[in-house]
């Protein structure tokens, strides 16, 4: 089937099968030749940074937004992005003009692989486009499609928290453990 | 409260926020070819059988799918077909027997995944069932089927005993003698990136390989060997990977990634093991079942410690014999006890390969004495915190493996910063306000993990800087960056040496044509080894670039030069050469600085553990006491960790982000060891074979892991730091047992602590609600 769709703000028009999965699609397809004047230029809008870390949709690593919703490219198909606006860890932002978030996850110190990170970026920008200044348990919540195997989640959470402050200006933090206190509180 | 941002960010950081970061399969040419292996006894439940070959007309079918290329068997490997990193004992294709039911009998190659996936469901192999054995001990017995007959210990990969003193007499004599049984599960490594990469072989011959690796030049030796190839004709390049904690040590998709691109006529070809095989092939931590006696004086002085280990090492040998070693090395504890006597048994079984795994066979043994010493402390009535200070090893002693400790020890500050934290001080308080229906409970734990090989073999690296044509400097980093952020540290390193801001330090990741020989990026050694070789290197340079300053400065003394951001200064008169036009005065070969480091080892080893044929006994060792606030859902079971307090001692600090991050990474994964990785075999079958059914914890099931350093001093480390990578998956185990046995009474002795356990500790005390004070 011919595919039209919008991935980081480049417009995509290839030839595919419908049942070819979202994430091999964005990683190997997309890529076409322009004629450019007198010049053949190959456009790469490969998407290396979805990671596939399981296919089964269980770790997130491939997490995309599609029309700002956060969806994991490993449980779609190439169809299912037909018109579509798509948008990558990679469209977030750069090295040169990262992300609030990705320039957070670097201060914070929540990257140590790194095989997780652009989808948790992804997922983190879904959570705070839904929810501007969440609390820690509701940054927990928001993430806890998206596995991480090296952090321990302490510092992603930070980042998150660190951005959502700088949006909300405003403090919206609580004290690291406080869902104990909060059944503290509730005790009879 | 938030962390506050890292002065300065690691240098990999925000390449992998944004997604620009390639790893290896990511670095494949788009018209790499695909290659994958087929491992049939999964498919038909068989762990164990003789190979007749494949079905001739599946083959046929398999080769008529277009785009499918080759399928290739054991007779097309030329060489010994066999890999391993010291015992040669896997096939790269089995052609005989398969021991396990991840086995690979064939490898086939196409021009596209879906061809691939295609002819990998058509082909059948002929299988002949052989008996099989699941279970060490039995696998000890006689008669028990063997799964390598040409090995003359049996099943036997390894047996070997640690001896001082006199254990059994003493535990004669002992006042308090206690017995305790314990076992721990498999865990998988479940790095996030799986195994795989590509390779092509070039016009010239080359096998020019890029792989998820953590040893690429250890590499070279195993793919030569198993392919009949000459390592030095191997290039093996190791960008940063995507998480490693052992699993990518020794060869993984290496060998049959080599295979393929020698039947690939010159094309590159990509290998990716998907989620599902990464569990069924992929190397595993060892199971392990552990049996101690312990005797003590009244007062809680540590007499003798006697136990039995038996490791479950699978099919393949891997590194079973040294993870066992380490796990001996470990077993009595990091405490003083004058008569050890250790036993352990590494025995081939037809369950999954068992190989290196961070803690690297200590973890499993951490449950088991901090089990002991808690059972003592509860015997004694004494508080476990001041029974683990009485015992612990200090600097000066002799561990309880007779190695006399010159080296760093802050085992003792490690449980002081634990016992002044108000987690600790306030815990009783805590325990008793537990909500309706819930049990609360505090334990902790003392943990070490020995740093580097060991002694037998040399434990080394080598770095090399070069001064670039621009006056800028690359480091030659040859130590695979698995996650734990050496390569950044080692930029950290250079700039401070070089007296450079971090940007004028580019690093290349490890490759064998452009870097040094180095060990592997494991064992807690890799920013220790290296970084020390790396000072050494910078430290050169730096008198290097002084010294070739002073000509056109006009300076006929050394001492009046110092190197600063960008320039040599004359320090008397202010006058500079910039780098960038020293650049110009040095040859190529005069900008290059290269030095080595090799670890110490024990200078006066202790005349025992000799079975083992390398890695024993260490010298450095990190340490760590680490505290664990549980709530337990009587209803449930479940288990909610509230708050984690680690305390590391890793000598001085370098980066303290990079310190945390190790912290707070090795006791989510024990978190997770501890709790929800409940590894299922059933006859060499797994049945928790992909990510819905083996549960990694998530940002839900962990809480904000506090870090602390008991800092001290390693005067031999790079600045004085030890390794950290190792010793916090250590402690979760043991600490979350004991609060446990502080929440329900009763003391878990067996991995993970799964809701159905904890609901049977629950019930060995009924419902009366007796708990002893911690």
């Amino acid at each position: 089937m011919r595919l039209s769709f919008i991935l980081n703000g480049h417009q995509v028009v290839l030839e595919t099968a419908p049942d070819r999965r979202a994430i091999d699609l964005l990683r190997e397809d997309v890529t076409h030749e322009d004629l450019l004047g007198f010049d053949l230029v190959c456009h790469d809008h490969r998407a290396l940074e979805v990671k596939e870390g399981c296919g089964t949709g269980e770790c997130g690593a491939c997490s995309i937004l599609v029309d700002g919703v956060h969806r994991l490219a490993c449980l779609m198909l190439a169809a299912q992005l037909e018109g579509r606006e798509v948008v990558t860890a990679a469209g977030l932002g750069t090295q040169a003009d990262p992300h609030p978030l990705q320039r957070a996850f670097a201060e914070h110190g929540a990257v140590q692989c790194g095989y997780c990170t652009p989808g948790m970026v992804v997922a983190a920008a879904a959570l705070l486009e839904q929810n501007p200044a969440p609390t820690r348990a509701e940054i927990r919540q928001g993430l806890s499609g998206n596995l991480c195997r090296c952090t321990g989640y302490v510092k992603i959470v930070d980042a998150v928290q660190a951005v959502a402050k700088d949006f909300a200006g405003e403090d919206s933090a609580e004290e690291p453990g406080a869902p104990c206190a909060e059944n503290e509180g509730e005790r009879p | 409260m938030i962390s506050r941002p890292a002065p300065r960010p690691r240098a990999d950081a925000l390449s992998k926020a944004t997604g620009t970061e390639r790893y290896a399969l990511d670095q494949a040419p788009a018209e790499s070819l695909w290659a994958g292996a087929y491992r049939p006894g999964a498919a038909l439940g068989l762990a164990h059988a003789q190979v007749l070959g494949l079905d001739e007309a599946s083959v046929r079918a398999a080769l008529a799918v277009p785009g499918v290329l080759r399928v290739l068997t054991a007779a097309d490997v030329p060489g010994t077909n066999r890999q391993g990193i010291i015992h040669k004992d896997q096939p790269v294709l089995c052609g005989e027997v398969i021991r396990h039911m991840g086995d690979p009998v064939a490898l086939v190659l196409a021009e596209s995944a879906p061809a691939l996936r295609h002819a990998l469901a058509l082909l059948r192999a002929d299988l002949r069932p052989l008996p099989a054995v699941f279970d060490p001990e039995q696998a000890l017995k006689k008669g028990a089927p063997l799964l390598h007959p040409e090995h003359k210990g049996g099943n036997l990969l390894l047996g070997a005993r640690i001896e001082k003193g006199n254990a059994r007499e003493a535990l004669k004599n002992a006042p308090v003698v206690l017995r305790g049984e314990f076992s721990t599960p498999v865990q998988e490594h479940a790095f996030l990136e799986p195994q795989g990469g590509f390779a092509q072989i070039t016009p010239d011959g080359l096998l020019d390989m890029t792989v998820s690796t953590q040893a690429p030049f250890r590499d070279r030796f195993e793919i030569g060997h198993a392919l009949g190839l000459n390592p030095l004709h191997i290039r093996v390049r190791a960008p940063y990977l995507g998480g490693g904690f052992g699993g990518k040590d020794g060869s993984t998709a290496q060998c049959l990634l080599g295979l393929a691109a020698l039947h690939a006529k010159g094309r590159p070809v990509r290998l990716a093991w998907d989620r599902e095989e990464s569990i069924l092939a992929g190397y595993k931590r060892h199971a392990v079942r552990l049996r101690y006696t312990v005797g003590a004086e009244k007062d809680g002085t540590l007499l003798a410690l006697s136990c039995r280990l038996v490791y479950d090492t699978g099919a393949y040998a891997h590194l079973g014999g040294e993870v066992m070693e380490l796990g001996m090395e470990h077993a009595a504890g990091p405490y003083r006890i004058p008569h050890v006597r250790i036993e352990g048994r590494c025995v081939y079984t037809n369950n999954p390969i068992a190989g290196a795994f961070r803690g690297f066979g200590v973890a499993q043994t951490c449950p088991a004495f901090e089990g002991m010493l808690d059972a003592l402390a509860a015997k004694l009535c004494l508080d476990p915190l001041a029974l683990r200070r009485k015992n612990a090893l200090r600097r000066g002693d002799e561990n309880p493996c007779g190695v006399r400790l010159s080296s760093s020890v802050h085992l003792v500050e490690c449980l002081d910063t634990l016992a002044a934290h108000p987690l600790w001080t306030t815990r009783r308080d805590w325990r008793a306000a537990a909500p309706p229906f819930t049990r609360r409970g505090v334990g902790l734990a003392a943990v070490f993990n020995g740093m580097g090989y060991g002694r037998g073999l040399p434990d080394m690296a080598i770095a090399k800087v070069e001064f670039t044509e621009a006056g800028e400097f690359l480091v030659y980093n040859a130590v695979a960056d698995m996650g734990q952020g050496n390569a950044a540290a080692f930029a950290l390193l250079a700039a401070q040496e070089l007296n450079q801001q971090a940007g004028a330090i580019q690093l290349i990741q490890p490759d064998t044509e452009r870097c040094h020989p180095s060990g592997s990026s494991s064992a807690g050694r890799t920013t220790y080894t290296y970084g020390n070789a790396l000072l050494k290197a910078c430290g050169a340079m730096r008198r290097k670039l002084i010294s070739r300053a002073a000509m056109p400065l006009l300076a006929d003394e050394l001492d009046s030069l110092e190197l600063i951001p960008g320039a040599v200064r004359h320090i008397p008169t202010g006058r500079v050469v910039p780098l960038k036009l020293l650049a110009g005065y040095l040859t190529h070969d005069d900008r290059v600085c290269v030095a080595e480091f090799l670890m110490p080892v024990a200078q006066n080893p202790p005349n025992t553990g000799r079975d083992f044929l390398i890695g024993f006994p260490h010298l450095i060792f990190a340490h760590a006491a680490h505290l664990a606030r549980i709530e337990v859902d009587e209803l449930t079971g479940r288990v909610r960790v509230c708050d984690y307090l680690a305390v590391t001692d890793g000598g001085k600090v370098l980066d303290r982000c990079c310190f945390d991050q190790q912290a707070q990474g090795g006791a989510a994964q024990g978190l997770g060891y501890a709790l929800t990785e409940d590894f299922q075999l059933r006859e060499g079958r797994i049945l928790t074979g992909d990510l819905s059914t083996y549960l990694l914890p998530t940002a839900l099931d962990v809480p904000d892991v506090l870090s602390l350093a008991a800092e001290g001093d390693e005067e031999t480390g790079p600045h004085g730091l030890k390794g950290v990578g190792e010793v916090g998956i250590n402690g979760p185990g043991p600490a979350l047992a004991a609060a446990l046995e502080d929440a329900t009474g009763t003391r878990p002795h067996q991995l993970p602590y799964t809701p159905e356990r904890v609901l049977a500790l629950l019930g060995a005390r009924g419902s009366s609600r007796k708990r002893r004070r911690a």
